[in-house]
């Protein structure tokens, strides 16, 4: 499995975590287009601090590397990495790559 | 491990109210994680004890890590680790400034953060973070160590609300002065003056604490959140 198919599976697994936690609501689908945050997203803000939560601990586990997915750097980028999944995925993949360096 | 035994983290647990605490909850019952910067001299059942700083956050978070790993929850942070600065401002260094402010707004803050990760997870929590009298009191000769600990106020009431609808509350308890190293060094006028300030003019002690801890974190206490407790009648 390549990095960046883990790092999409890490992202699946935080999904399905999210959709435990909250068993209401439309579960989100695990795919890399799915929306996570915006104004088509299905996440409201709280979802999504804690599927980062999960997609950072995910990180941890797999890649044993800390991450900060939501910082100053995260929230000035052009366009946000939390649009999708597969945005989050690319951004998840420069951070590691940055602190392999 | 039983299932059912709750998860304690206590920090600053090498001594003082710290270490009594930890074995206060141990004898009640749970599992205590406790850390301290230098080694404790002391051994305890159902208790480990982790080697940090409070604001070294990747050895923090390592910690936390090894929590989630072991035992995949955390049910209680007791935040009281802490650092004291007696002083007239006009004699008080930046760095002293640094460390208070860094040891007890930014310290709680880190564990705060790292809990509430983890207390997400089973929609369950409870945090009780440290202030002091000398908060409402305006204590000359402690501007730092009570602006330190007035941040810890506010943060305990913002933290309320934002980790409320994780079924984490937030809150603290306010001591008065309490016979530990951490006042060793207070001439003994200043001490008396304080105490003409509480309604109860006694010094408090560990259990009187532990009683407030013991009422944030029982069941029915789950209405309770962004309070602050201050002992002694200030």
């Amino acid at each position: 499995m390549s990095d960046t198919e883990k790092i999409i599976q890490v992202i699946f697994d935080a999904i399905d975590e999210l959709n435990a936690q909250r068993p209401d609501e439309t579960p989100l689908e695990k795919s890399a287009g799915t929306v996570l945050f915006g104004k088509s997203g299905s996440l409201d803000s709280l979802g999504l601090v804690n599927l980062i939560v999960a997609v950072e601990q995910g990180v941890e586990e797999t890649f044993g590397a800390s991450v900060t997915l939501a910082d100053e750097k995260a929230m000035s980028q052009k366009n946000s990495p939390f649009r999708n999944v597969s945005s989050l995925a690319e951004y998840v993949d420069v951070l590691l790559s940055e602190d392999a360096d | 491990m039983e299932p059912s035994q709750k998860i304690m983290l206590i920090t600053g647990t090498r001594k003082g109210i710290g270490r009594f605490l930890a074995e206060y909850y141990v004898g009640k019952g749970f599992r205590v994680i406790g850390c301290s910067r230098s080694p404790i001299d002391y051994e305890l059942d159902h208790y480990e004890h982790f080697c940090l700083d409070v604001v070294d956050e990747p050895a923090v978070k390592a910690m936390f890590t090894k929590i989630r790993k072991q035992y995949g929850r955390l049910d209680v942070l007791v935040n009281n680790a802490g650092v004291a600065s007696m002083n007239h401002m006009l004699l008080t260094p930046l760095s002293t400034i640094n460390k208070v402010l860094n040891t007890n707004v930014a310290g709680t803050f880190l564990f705060c953060r790292e809990a509430a990760k983890l207390m997400q997870k089973n929609r369950f929590g409870r945090i009780i973070n440290f202030s002091t009298v000398a908060v409402p009191l305006k204590l000359e000769g402690e501007a730092i160590y009570s602006a330190s600990k007035a941040a810890v106020v506010c943060l305990t009431q913002v933290l309320a609300k934002e980790l409320a609808n994780m079924g984490i509350t937030v809150n603290a308890v306010g001591p008065t002065p309490i016979q530990t190293d951490l006042i060793r060094a207070v001439p003994q006028e200043k001490i008396d003056a304080l105490l003409d300030h509480q309604a109860i003019r006694r010094f408090g002690n560990f259990e009187d604490i532990s009683n407030v801890i013991d009422f944030y974190i029982r069941p029915e206490s789950n209405f309770i959140t962004g309070q602050v407790v201050y002992l002694g009648g200030v």
